[in-house]
């Protein structure tokens, strides 16, 4: 391959659009975060960079701490379930016949091309008292019940349904319904690539089929595992909407917090703190992924 | 003061806080009638809540003035506040809540309004002419005003209905079936819960309301971002904290519910008309607002929308339909009103409050 250094106008004339954009847009409005974080407020509207690190040690009192972490094992939770979940689809999807993979794969990610707060609406019509698992479950146990009362055992008692909304599990469904594609997609891409002659060769060699899966996928998968685990649990760290819809009174996670900050508080450097404290997360996480996978290039 | 906590609105039926309407008309163009051309009018470019307005309202003004309009909608204080935060996108009259109006007043957002030019400020009931948050109206004038109160399902609280905010933080009897609004106006009712004012910035006074919340928490379903509507009509609650529109809209669906100011009195709210800087058309804003104000528009506006109405012309002139004047849930009592507060704009309280409510959210 030819070194871009040959053909320098080409490679600037590449680069300019999206090196211009990224700064623009992306750099450019961080960077004024940033510097809020680093700032007082002065007045209602204006807030003056005076280099304090106050928002930071606000934002390190005990009580938002305890915010962070509950957001933490709620994030921790959700990937874990995603990971399990999405791990046998993900698998199903690259063994499955290519004519039926485009039609799987749209399957995965159709959901995205509805609005985020539309289907979490949805998960509330679908887990409310009155919803369609408390709907389902209580078809069933009526017709138990029936079924009960002709055999001569009696009716069971009345159906209770059950509490699936407005507690911490309700926002830990919320978020893998939300995220699960992010966690199928980087999987699918690295079980895609699986060299299925090792496969054959395990199982040759003696190993069950639980050995073969523990022993040669999971490990050749870790670079997909790693990138589905970052890329659920980013996003769910910082969840506001979920948690506002689905949570319990307190099922607040630090997303909220923030967003108040922003919003009915005003308080703009503290918002500025503590999502740059996320930030600072996960740059901590992005540097331990690229430490585990330093040997898989 | 109402206001559509956090994202989009939901819900499906009119009401002026309603996130995902809000949110999801973002440019609303008024249809044909307003298209006619008149040779005299401008453009008068108005930003104001959700179905808060009559449905011809738009169309007489352009019919009667010649002025075209575009209409926006905003979602919540906090939405307009902060498209207004770096410099007008060009609105000519906008309708915050009166903390908002203090808050605006504050930015230098806001032009003083030229009363001459609003003849119809004559219509106005006097004692919404002495708003503490707007000393003689220099910055804006009352469109709407309402309560923050409690929704109730009767059959499922027979002989034990919420009265008073004791009836639902001191006892069990409604445990689990009870929701909240998620920001700091929870705590500002536990304040008066409290019997002291809403406006309190004693650090002492909001950290006792915030205990008195913790401790009435094991009975609350849920801390609702202004759902509190839809939580009770989908019967997911029986008791809810909420603005009286929200209530009285689901209440118009559902025959067994009911609005109700608890006994130790509640945030007593007003939307007004305020007309932004550097608009682009201020005589149109003023034209508008002056408008609004006739006792028949006025009338009109509040015989479909069911908020209170605060011209006085418009309730002597017949223009309000004589049952909404008898209804409590709209007009509660004066008694009643005598132990609402109107919350005041205060940096430090808002803070504190702030705190207290992550606070009893975390807890």
């Amino acid at each position: 391959m030819e070194s871009w250094r040959q053909h320098q106008l080409v490679f600037w004339a590449f680069l300019l659009p999206g090196g211009l954009w990224l700064v623009l847009f992306f750099l450019a409005p961080l960077s004024l975060i940033w510097a809020f974080s680093f700032g007082e407020r002065a007045g209602v509207v204006d807030i003056a960079i005076t280099g304090t690190l106050s928002n930071y040690i606000e934002a390190f009192d005990p009580l938002y701490l305890k915010i962070f972490w509950k957001s933490f094992w709620i994030a921790a939770a959700a990937t874990l379930v995603a990971l399990i979940i999405g791990f046998p689809v993900a698998l199903a999807i690259s063994f499955a016949p290519p004519t039926l993979k485009p039609i799987l794969l749209l399957l995965v990610i159709l959901p995205f091309w509805t609005n985020l707060l539309i289907r979490t609406y949805a998960m509330i019509a679908v887990l409310r008292t009155r919803g369609y698992v408390n709907f389902g479950l209580e078809g069933l146990w009526d017709g138990a019940s029936t079924v009960g009362e002709a055999l001569g055992l009696g009716a069971l008692p009345r159906f209770q349904p059950l509490v699936l909304l407005y507690n911490d599990a309700a926002v830990i469904i919320g978020i893998v319904y939300v995220y699960l594609p992010f966690m199928v997609l980087p999987l699918y891409a690295t079980l895609e690539r699986l060299d299925r002659s090792y496969l054959e060769a395990s199982l040759d060699l003696g190993a069950g089929q639980i050995r073969t899966m523990a022993s040669i996928v999971v490990p050749l998968a870790k670079p997909g595992i790693i990138s589905g685990i970052i890329l659920v649990f980013i996003p769910a760290l910082g969840m506001f909407l979920i948690p506002d819809l689905l949570g319990g009174p307190d099922s607040q996670m630090i997303g909220n917090v923030i967003e108040r900050q922003f919003k009915a508080a005003n308080n703009w450097p503290l918002g500025a703190a503590m999502s740059f404290i996320l930030l600072y997360i996960t740059f901590g996480a992005l540097a331990l992924r690229s430490y585990w996978s330093r040997d898989d290039v | 003061m109402p206001r559509n906590r956090p994202l989009l609105s939901h819900r499906f039926v009119a009401n002026r806080r309603r996130f995902l309407k809000g949110s999801l008309a973002v440019a609303t163009v008024l249809p044909a009638a307003s298209r006619m051309t008149f040779a005299q009018g401008g453009q008068v470019n108005i930003y104001n809540w959700d179905t808060y307005i009559g449905e011809n309202t738009v169309a007489n003004f352009t019919e009667a003035t010649g002025n075209e309009v575009r209409y926006d909608l905003f979602a919540s204080n906090d939405e307009l506040f902060a498209k207004l935060r770096e410099g007008n996108p060009g609105y000519d009259v906008i309708f915050p809540s009166n903390d908002f109006v203090e808050r605006l007043v504050a930015a230098d957002r806001l032009i003083q309004l030229d009363h001459s030019k609003i003849p119809n400020i004559a219509n106005i009931d006097q004692k919404f002419m002495e708003a503490e948050f707007d000393q003689d109206r220099a910055y804006s004038l009352p469109y709407f005003w309402g309560t923050i109160g409690v929704g109730y399902r009767k059959s499922a609280t027979e002989g034990m209905e919420p009265k008073a905010w004791a009836d639902m933080f001191d006892s069990d009897q409604y445990a689990g079936r009870m929701s909240l609004l998620n920001d700091s106006d929870v705590i500002e009712v536990a304040l008066k819960y409290l019997g002291l004012s809403l406006n309190s910035s004693d650090p002492k006074e909001i950290d006792a309301a915030a205990e008195a919340l913790i401790k009435a928490k094991p009975n609350i379903k849920a801390f609702a971002p202004d759902t509190g509507q839809d939580l009770l009509i989908a019967g997911e609650v029986d008791v809810c904290m909420e603005w009286n529109g929200d209530i009285l809209q689901v209440m118009g669906e559902d025959d067994d519910l009911a609005y109700v100011v608890p006994e130790e009195g509640s945030i007593l709210w007003e939307d007004a008309m305020a007309i932004p800087k550097d608009g682009p058309n201020p005589d149109g804003a003023h034209e508008f607002v002056n408008y609004i104000l006739e006792a028949e528009v006025h009338g009109e506006i509040a015989s479909e929308i069911k908020y209170p109405c605060p011209n006085k012309a418009a309730r002597d002139g017949g223009f309000i339909p004589e049952e909404d004047l008898a209804d409590s849930s709209i007009y509660p009592s004066d008694e009643t009103l005598a132990r609402c507060e109107v919350a005041v704009f205060d940096p430090v309280k808002d803070d504190l409050k702030e705190k207290a409510l992550t606070r009893v959210l975390a807890a």
